[in-house]
């Protein structure tokens, strides 16, 4: 069974690698008294979370969305109205005035990305290639023009609230926070891995190679297709969540198109296909945006160069220059 | 006799001043083997597109098994049995041979919004694909990638996810092309003992394979059936002779 195993053994070690970075990282750098890079790789595994979440779309279903920042976005606006309804005590829906727990943020936020992506992907899959790109696209700045108009939420100044909290972990310091983002992180990659060997999966990264071959065995890809795209819907929303927690503050930059267009970037950098690939790429991404942007506000410019250098050279992304070889069947 | 397993009444279809299928019918009996034949550009392949469902025709029937299925897409023709193969092989690359002919036994199960158990290993999958996949000769090469496959091992590989989805009848487009002899001669006994399963349409430019087969043969030439009959008979028709068989007498 060896063309149906994960990884190769040089990609296991990088895997092996990126998850020691990210989990003794932050330990070691607030026992020599920095906690920012706590809060820096707190990012990068939120972010971590929400390119895998667009990865079950876009890596195993082919689904190039570039309006998934509409889902990371409402994930931060459902965290952040409930944080501010149980502040003020005002009532949010029948009489419930929100909640102050992560945990539930995160489902309602799980919840809202769902209801969105439902009819999202109904409407967007009946295209594919160029045209589900630009409709997805159109759908999340539809959602993101909204968020701003919207004055009752704080409109273009976003909303601002306090961090929630979580059973059993000062959720306001930063090492607890980051552990709860990280076990997120690792949950959202169990789901990825789970899914990926099912059925499921397989009939989906079916339809990405052949769907003419999927329809001849009797399977209809579009419900492969909507399922995928409402499960990776729902991880980018909680993902969403989490980062409205960090930075206390839910902001329609969530929702824009460069939000967008980063996940896609996170995913290409670190490897698309490869379970670790957008977790590699989310934590090279904040690197880089720390180091690079310590020097020069124009750091992009030096991202733009990385994304065309794996364009050119290296495909696979980090993980694909690591581990060598063809991606895994 | 039974109800035909296929019958097409008076299948028409026009790509803007071409008919492309001009009046189309025949059918297909349980257990036996209907050659198409005909040269390129009769319409074999429009045809055979609209038998498995990836295009609509602009009027007649498609009956299979006794139900018009004419409105009917690719994906729900194959769940009532019907399985083809392609004239170019198409497969899903990436995935070994064994998890292609798992997909497919999984398919014929209906089982694919199952998203906890992983496949690999799972017997009630992994067991009738390496049957599908032993009965066509691939059994050792279960798991080597399909884009790796040899262009021979690609059309096995082909004929193994038609066999795992059990089918009622089978649709085989052009299953000899690119073989040589050895392999044409391989198949043609194959398929010789495949009728007894399902009955097969089969198209097919091999004459030899075809007139070895075939119970029927009906021969198409510009979108028109223009002999139908038993292998001695097309033999005898001047019409199919000079449309396909080469014959200037």
């Amino acid at each position: 069974m060896k063309s149906l195993s994960s990884a190769s053994p040089r990609e296991a070690a990088a895997n092996l690698a990126i998850l020691a970075l990210l989990i003794l990282g932050p330990w070691a750098a607030l026992s020599a008294g920095h906690p920012f890079y706590v809060t820096l790789a707190t990012k990068a595994a939120i972010l971590a979370l929400a390119a895998t979440g667009l990865h079950l779309a876009l890596g195993l279903g082919g689904l190039v969305s570039f309006g998934h920042a509409a889902f990371f976005g409402l994930g931060g606006y459902a965290a952040g109205i409930l944080a501010a309804h149980a502040g003020s005590g005002e009532a949010l829906i029948l009489g419930w005035a929100g909640s102050r727990e992560i945990l539930t943020m995160i489902l309602a936020a799980m919840g809202l990305a769902l209801l969105a992506a439902l009819p999202i992907g109904a409407i967007s899959l009946r295209t594919s290639g160029v045209y589900f790109l630009m409709i997805t696209l159109a759908f999340a700045q539809m959602i993101y023009y909204f968020a701003l108009s919207w004055p009752a939420y704080g409109g273009d100044d976003g909303l601002s609230f306090r961090r929630g909290i979580f059973p059993g972990l000062n959720s306001a310091r930063p090492l607890p926070y980051f552990w709860i983002c990280l076990g997120a992180l690792l949950i959202g990659l169990a789901l990825f891995q789970i899914l990926r060997a099912s059925r499921f999966g397989t009939a989906l990264e079916a339809t990405r190679q052949n769907p003419q071959r999927v329809e001849a065995l009797g399977i209809e890809p579009f419900g492969l297709r909507l399922t995928a795209f409402a499960l990776s819907a729902m991880m980018v929303g909680a993902a969403g969540a989490l980062f409205a927690n960090l930075n206390r503050f839910a902001s329609p930059s969530m929702l824009s198109w460069q939000m967008s267009g980063e996940l896609i970037v996170l995913i290409l950098l670190g490897g698309r296909g490869r379970l670790l690939g957008p977790t590699a790429g989310a934590v090279l991404f904040v690197a880089m945006e720390h180091v690079l942007g310590g020097w020069t506000e124009r750091w992009q410019f030096f991202l733009g160069l990385a994304v065309l250098g794996v364009a050119v050279f290296a495909r696979g992304g980090l993980l694909g220059l690591i581990a060598g070889g063809r991606r895994d069947g | 006799m039974a109800d035909p397993a296929l019958e097409i009444r008076d299948l028409r279809k026009s790509f803007g001043a071409l008919r492309a299928t001009d009046g189309v019918t025949l059918d297909l009996r349980p257990g036996e083997i209907h050659a198409l034949i005909g040269p390129n550009g009769a319409g074999k392949s429009t045809l055979i597109a609209q038998i498995a469902g990836g295009l609509r025709p602009d009027s007649g029937s498609v009956r299979l098994f006794g139900r018009d299925v004419t409105a009917l897409g690719a994906p729900a023709r194959a769940r009532m049995g019907l399985a083809r193969s392609f004239q170019i092989s198409s497969l899903a690359g990436e995935f070994s041979a064994l998890r292609n002919v798992m997909l497919a036994v999984q398919a014929r199960a209906g089982t694919s919004f199952r998203f906890l158990r992983p496949t690999r290993g799972d017997r009630r999958l992994t067991e009738p694909a390496m049957a599908a996949l032993a009965r066509v000769g691939l059994a050792d090469r279960a798991e080597v990638p399909a884009a790796l496959l040899s262009h021979g091992e690609r059309r096995r590989l082909e004929l193994a996810l038609a066999l795992a989805m059990e089918p009622r009848l089978f649709l085989l487009d052009e299953p000899m092309a690119g073989l040589g002899a050895e392999g044409s001669r391989e198949l043609t006994g194959f398929l010789s003992e495949l009728r007894r399963e399902a009955p097969i349409l089969l198209v097919e430019h091999d004459m030899d394979a075809v007139f070895a087969l075939a119970d029927r043969i009906s021969v198409l030439e510009a979108g028109r059936v223009i002999a139908s009959g038993s292998p001695a008979e097309i033999r005898a028709d001047a019409g199919a002779r000079r449309a396909y068989l080469g014959d200037s007498s």
